[in-house]
């Protein structure tokens, strides 16, 4: 290895000194003081927080306007446009799961119901919330287009028993989805 | 009468002490939390309140999280007090408390207003002891901190600990022969040692650092005063500096720097012993600054010739103006507190042979031409001596001042490239 001779650099008597550079430094944080005193910290609009300081102070300020598109939150079933639970108890979301999370139990279409053709739908549905790691492989998964990731993250219970979301629950967070799986529709 | 005099020294003591000085520590802890907090661009503590929610209310009451150093001292007191089998018991638990000790008993020479006078009684003065050697006695008894900290390192009997009381030894033994002296000409000028007399010269005659009132008539020139605030400045830069040398404070907090030692000397202590440390370490910063603000910014003058009639505000036979005076110390003392503060989330660390240099080449060789300085000064204004042995003063201190640096210069190791 060749010797690499390093000089110091040559500091000027100003420097040498060292109060201007404290001065300058004394500057810079009243500044930042000052500017989160007034609510106008730099950078807070990018982080959405109040202007005191970039801190978002969660419970009152949120990220949910922010979230984007791609959002990867708490998995849920969909019905269509016309109120049909989409699933049809396939169970390939169950048998991807990584971490064994879905549970689901199939149950058989009566043959005087309207869906009757579509033979099948969950009896029970149960995703334990603490199991679950947000992979969305279940979404990728599903032929129906019937489990979507939705932007739901406050998932929150006492018991462990409260963290099991069942059917009526993953139906109540995950509302109606229009369109892409028009099979099992009349119009087709 | 001697009774009612024991009693009236009680009340202070306890007043004083643990009323006003005692309250002013977690609200500097609060301030420091708050105040690095908008430094660094984040919120800081301000959550903790008066939970109302629980009783039924509709909201929560948190004054800006001021309740927050409550929250951290009830959960201090409710950890487990951990005694390590290697530490030498006695040392150990005796440590913390010779740190907050000697910070408490110097409160007693400072004082923190002019007279209150109840209906017929005597004036009662706002200091609790008004004894002729203030400024002695608060270096007599601040030293003896040193104690704390070195025995605390010392018991805790593993290495870091060890090395971070040696190293507060050092540092605090070297920057008090720069405390001492810096202060030198400040009593030059005022030629007196009681705390109380010198707030109140500076109330008649104008602060150190701002002495643009009540000369000429006896007093000084405002040329000659003029003249002093620059060796007064110089002692001020000085004093103020090596005090944060002396509490450990931020640019000189190389005892428990934690990069290098962990905690430092308190790294083997747990639950309220640690806290007695960190209360002993805010506790020297109160007094520090109100010494600083004894005697360079004014003590509790309002200043600019408007203490004489605070002095006389009166209730009835009851003279409030002491009290006022009390907020307006306080006031000053917290401003201080809070530039404490911002040095501390400004200055990065020094390294310790800086820090040795600083205090021994710099300091102190600076201190002992600054008392020459303002002896010179002094004498020019006092008009007794004639020009010629003014001006030899004057060639002689060029010369002393020359000679100090050239020393300095010369005995600096050169950088060598092994």
């Amino acid at each position: 290895m060749a010797i690499v001779k390093l000089t110091r650099p040559k500091l000027s008597v100003g420097e040498k000194i060292y109060f201007g550079a404290l001065i300058k430094g004394f500057f810079l944080t009243m500044k930042h003081a000052i500017a989160s005193l007034r609510n106008k910290s730099r950078g807070a609009k990018d982080m959405a927080s109040s202007g005191l300081g970039v801190t978002m102070q969660y419970p009152e300020q949120r990220w949910d306007d922010h979230l984007p598109e791609h959002y990867r939150g708490a998995p849920t079933l969909v019905t269509d446009e016309q109120g049909r639970e989409r699933c049809v108890s396939c169970q390939l979301c169950e048998f991807i799961c990584p971490p064994k999370a879905i549970k689901i139990i199939p149950g058989e279409i009566p043959s005087d119901d309207p869906w009757a053709k579509v033979e099948k739908r969950p009896k029970e549905f149960d995703i334990d919330m603490i199991r679950c790691i947000y992979c969305g492989m279940c979404e990728e998964v599903c032929p129906e287009q019937a489990i979507y990731l939705r932007k739901d993250y406050l998932i929150s219970g006492l018991t462990r028993a409260e963290m099991v979301h069942d059917k009526k629950k993953l139906y109540e967070i995950g509302g109606v989805r229009v369109g892409l799986v028009n099979k099992w529709n009349e119009i087709k | 009468m001697d009774f009612a005099l024991i009693i009236t020294i009680l009340i202070k003591i306890i007043t004083l002490t643990f009323v006003v000085v005692l309250p002013l520590v977690p609200i500097s802890v609060y301030f420091e939390r708050r105040f690095s907090a908008i430094i660094q661009d984040r919120v800081g503590p301000n959550r903790v309140g008066i939970p109302l929610t629980l009783l039924g209310a509709k909201k929560d009451f948190s004054f800006f999280g001021l309740v927050q150093p409550v929250a951290d001292g009830i959960k201090l007191f409710l950890k487990e007090d951990f005694t390590p089998a290697h530490v030498r018991k006695a040392f150990y638990w005796m440590a913390p408390a010779l740190t907050v000790a000697p910070a408490l008993i110097t409160l007693c020479v400072i004082p923190f207003g002019s007279d209150i006078q109840l209906p017929g009684m005597d004036p009662v003065k706002l200091v609790i002891a008004d004894i002729n050697v203030g400024p002695l006695f608060i270096f007599a008894v601040a030293s003896l901190s040193v104690y704390g900290i070195t025995l605390a390192g010392w018991s805790s009997n593993s290495k870091f600990p060890f090395i971070g009381g040696v190293r507060s030894t050092a540092q605090m033994i070297s920057y008090e022969i720069a405390l001492g002296l810096s202060i030198i000409p400040v009593l030059l000028y005022f030629g007196e040692l009681n705390l109380s007399k010198i707030v109140q010269y500076q109330a008649d005659h104008g602060w150190l650092l701002l002495p643009f009132w009540g000369h000429g008539e006896g007093a000084l020139s405002l040329a000659s005063k003029m003249m002093f605030w620059i060796p007064a400045f110089i002692s001020f830069l000085i004093f103020t500096i090596s005090i944060f040398a002396e509490t450990n404070r931020m640019p000189f907090d190389l005892p428990e720097c934690e990069t290098e030692l962990v905690g430092g000397y308190h790294t083997e202590y747990s639950s309220m012993k640690f806290a007695m440390f960190f209360m002993g370490e805010y506790a020297a910063m109160v007094v520090g600054s109100a010494l600083i603000v004894t005697l360079f910014l004014g003590g509790w003058s309002v200043g600019f010739g408007l203490d004489a009639g605070i002095a006389g505000w009166a209730i009835g036979d009851f003279k409030i103006g002491g009290f006022i005076h009390l907020g307006v110390f306080l006031a000053k003392v917290v401003a201080f507190i809070l530039f404490f503060i911002l040095v501390r989330w400004t200055v990065p660390r020094f390294r310790y042979d800086q820090l040795m240099k600083l205090g021994w080449v710099i300091f102190f060789e600076a201190a002992l031409i600054n008392v020459f300085l303002a002896a010179l000064v002094i004498a020019s204004g006092s008009g007794k001596f004639t020009p010629l042995i003014l001006a030899i003063g004057g060639v002689l201190l060029v010369v002393t001042t020359a000679a100090i640096i050239y020393v300095a210069k010369v005995s600096e190791p050169k950088a060598r490239i092994v």
